[in-house]
């Protein structure tokens, strides 16, 4: 004991276990830089955090119908609460994803936030993506980590296929079944991956525990371990941002992590894990009760697979049948749409950001991002790729859409044939020129002012249209917005506060906008030249 | 059949053989070949006489559980409607219009409550698949008209039980394993129909009555192949249009069924609501920020 007597100091105490921490860990280095971290306002950096978010949903529901579920393919008679399939055989993985559904309290709304949680994991990465592309994110010294973000799609990818294949509903078993002729048709190492995946012929019972720990343990580790490395390396590079008032290639402007954006960002989360319980909760998704267990004999109509597989079942369906007979061996046409063209896209992808530095002969770093409109053939070939995915994932499910709409199927597969070959270069074009388009309008306004809507008659009875000059010397165009209207040079007064309903009463109108004659116009409404 | 045939032929030879007294010259002198085929012939009718009289007392007959008899006052009002409304593409007395429409002769009663009473017929046109409208006659009329049908050349008929007693009779669980098998093909698992080629569908079964898909089976209506009593026993048929009406009437339990499409609706629902919503989420965060 000491005889010092210490007078204890209340408010003291954080500093002093923050500083005994310190002493220990070394951590306030790394951690002054993660609190200081500076997020740039736009919304459209949010994107990849829903995708983060829904991730951490996807474990939380994940690990709750773990506790429920048995992946052995055992054949059991069904014996719980939903009549129609009383006394059927099934597997024991069925039989519990059944009493998961209907006997576990909580257990359904778990298994469909969980589903909408997969679906929305893929869909916030696949947008997160456009944003990343259109925006030319992804340049220099950022192509590592869109790398890692090609590759968290496609572990994402094949997560949700372990995922839909594990209840063992006749739904799942096709897609298997699908699965086992895709790796079949590769040549030389097909067959022998298939036996050793099935444990010998599909389905065997050894598939859905193998899935079940890839499921659970093998990539959500894997994806764990990405998403760790893309934020790390967004953070060792920082984030992008958009050119503005004090933006530089050299600085951030925004939000510190705390206090500020750690509250929208907790915000934001809530929020996510919100939508995804009232969707878990009011809209059925994957209902495999009514699909019934898997027999061979059992394929349903309208069977799909999730909407990011579906692009796949889409180039499956619009392939002719070629096979490709060499000799005595045989790459059946299934090859092409399924192995190949999944291969090439990603390569495409991967090399991408390699591939614009050639079109653009631009080697530099960057941390301002581009407008699409500036970079037309980039803006271009996205619009181009996101058409070709767009016709190949309708036709994945072109038989809803030809029964619903009341088309021939054989006129939607012909459709989309013709489509995946014509559409794209139409895109291509329509979007070069619209965002030709709009360059030549950005510069125009610049040059000569906003449209104020007035039209003004002059003594020979000529009309023209007053336009408001931005500056009074020549303006140069810096890749950041520029104002098209009025109510953007603050003609309509200053906003009301208040998102839902205002907050403060309504500053009272400015004065009348002086009638516009040549004797009493304000200065500032200058004339544009007349165009011929 | 070959088999049961052979064997009975058989049997028939050894009873033969047996009636005729051993040690007769009859039975040690060579018969004429004559004689030996007239014998033949004869054994030949008699079994396939068995054969034919055991099968149809054991196998589920087209007549099993057939409707009462109609009167003459339905078939004649039946009359009185074909002649207004059929007659035009099916011709008088049901033989059927070259290039219009087919003979009825033969096509049961079981059919024209089906196609009449689901407003199919009377058809709007010819077209690769005739859709399913509001009914123009009431299922009374339906029935006399296909009493009139079947008095004209008889056909497949509907057993005389009402849609609560087919429900009520039917094992849903079986009715289940039957429908996947036998109908999900086509229809989907959620009965909310399928496409065929060439602009033929699987029609929706949502508004389908246990009468109609009772019909339907039993009568192949356009690109529906038939599944006669041989194949789907009325007990099983009667399991199948329970199981329909199970998931006609059973809620969907995980809340709103998104037309139980499956997973291709699902994808757009999370654009059209999860992303949406998340989107404008994101606005409206920045938007508060500034």
């Amino acid at each position: 004991m000491s005889p010092r007597k210490r007078r204890f100091e209340f408010a003291r105490v954080p500093a002093q276990i923050g500083q005994d921490l310190d002493e220990r860990l070394g951590a306030a280095t790394l951690l002054r830089r993660a609190l200081n971290k500076v997020f740039p306002n736009h919304w459209s950096f949010l994107l990849g955090e829903i995708a983060l978010y829904s991730f951490i949903v996807l474990l939380l529901t994940g690990t709750f119908l773990a506790l429920f579920f048995d992946p052995s393919m055992t054949e059991v008679a069904y014996d719980g609460s939903y009549t129609p399939l009383r006394g059927e055989m099934m597997s024991q993985a069925y039989a519990t994803s059944l009493h998961l559904s209907f006997d576990v309290r909580g257990g359904l709304i778990m298994r469909q936030m969980h589903h909408w949680a997969a679906l929305l994991f893929m869909a916030s990465i696949l947008v997160h993506m456009f944003r990343v592309f259109f925006t030319g994110a992804f340049r220099k010294p950022r192509e590592m980590n869109w790398v890692v973000g090609v590759l968290l799609f496609w572990l994402g990818f094949f997560e949700g296929f372990a995922g839909y294949s594990l209840p063992d509903d006749a739904l799942s078993g096709t897609g298997l079944r699908i699965a086992t002729a895709i790796i079949l048709s590769i040549p030389v190492i097909g067959t022998w991956t298939y036996t050793s995946l099935f444990g010998g012929e599909f389905p065997g019972t050894e598939i859905l525990p193998r899935l079940y720990i890839v499921h659970v343990f093998l990539i959500p580790l894997l994806l764990l371990g990405l998403i760790t490395v893309h934020l790390a390396l967004m953070v060792k590079q920082k984030h992008t941002q958009w050119p503005g008032p004090k933006a530089t290639e050299h600085n951030v402007v925004g939000v510190r992590m705390v206090p500020g954006f750690a509250l929208k960002t907790t915000g934001f989360f809530l929020l996510i894990f919100g939508l995804i319980a009232l969707m878990g909760g009011l809209v059925q998704i994957n209902p495999l009760w009514l699909f019934g267990p898997y027999k061979g004999e059992v394929v349903s109509a309208a069977s799909q697979p999730d909407w990011y597989v579906m692009f796949l079942d889409g180039s499956t369906r619009l392939m002719p049948d070629w096979d490709l007979t060499i000799g005595p061996y045989t790459i059946p046409a299934i090859f092409w749409p399924t192995v190949v063209l999944p291969g090439v896209l990603t390569m495409l992808a991967v090399f991408y950001p390699a591939i614009d530095r050639r079109i653009y002969k631009d080697y530099e770093a960057h941390h301002l991002l581009q407008r699409p409109r500036d970079v037309p053939v980039r803006t271009a070939l996205g619009m181009m790729a996101i058409s070709f995915w767009l016709v190949l994932t309708i036709s994945g499910g072109n038989d809803i859409v030809a029964e619903k709409f009341d088309i021939s199927l054989n006129a939607m597969t012909w459709a989309g044939r013709v489509g995946l070959l014509i559409v794209p270069p139409i895109a291509y074009w329509v979007t070069y020129r619209i965002c030709l388009g709009l360059q030549q309008h950005d510069r125009e306004v610049l040059a000569h002012g906003v449209e104020t809507g007035i039209i003004k008659r002059l003594p020979d009875g000529r009309f023209i249209e007053v336009h408001q000059p931005l500056a009074d010397g020549h303006l140069e165009y810096a890749g950041t917005p520029v104002p098209k209207k009025m109510n953007k040079l603050g003609a309509l007064g200053p906003a009301i506060r208040g998102f839902f309903f205002p907050i403060e009463k309504p500053a009272p109108p400015p004065p009348a906008v002086t009638p516009v004659s040549p004797a009493d116009a304000p200065r500032e409404l200058e004339e544009a030249p007349p165009k011929y | 059949m070959t088999f049961g045939l052979g064997r009975m032929r058989r049997a028939l030879r050894h009873l033969g053989s047996a009636r005729v007294p051993a040690g007769s010259p009859r039975a040690t002198a060579p018969r004429s070949r004559w004689r030996r085929r007239a014998g033949n012939a004869a054994r030949m009718v008699v079994a396939l006489l068995l054969v034919g009289g055991v099968y149809a007392a054991v196998a589920p007959g087209v007549q099993a559980n057939v409707a009462s008899q109609p009167s003459a006052e339905d078939i004649a009002e039946g009359k009185a409607i074909y002649d207004a409304s059929c007659i035009t593409c099916h011709g008088r007395n049901g033989q059927g219009v070259e290039g219009r429409g087919p003979s009825l002769i033969g096509v049961g009663s079981a059919a024209v409550e089906f196609q009449v009473a689901t407003g199919r017929m009377p058809a709007a046109r010819q077209d690769a698949q005739v859709e399913r409208k509001p009914p123009r006659y009431t299922r009374e009329q339906a029935q006399a008209i296909g009493a009139y049908i079947q008095s004209l050349g008889g056909g497949p008929e509907l057993p005389d039980e009402t849609d609560e007693q087919i429900v009520a009779g039917g094992d849903i669980a079986n009715g289940g394993r039957l429908f996947r098998v036998n109908c999900s093909s086509c229809h989907a698992f959620g009965a909310g129909g399928g496409a065929l080629s060439s602009g033929k569908f699987a029609p929706s079964l949502a508004n389908s009555t246990p009468r109609d898909v009772w019909a339907a089976m039993l009568t192949g209506p356009q690109n529906m192949p038939v599944f006669g009593n041989n194949q789907l026993s009325p007990q099983e048929k009667r399991d199948i249009a329970a199981y329909i009406y199970t998931l006609q009437t059973d809620p969907d339990p995980g809340g709103w069924g998104i037309g139980r499409l499956g997973p291709a609706a699902e994808g757009v629902a999370i654009f059209l609501i999860g992303m949406v919503a998340l989107v404008l989420a994101t606005l409206w965060i920045v938007g508060k920020q500034q």
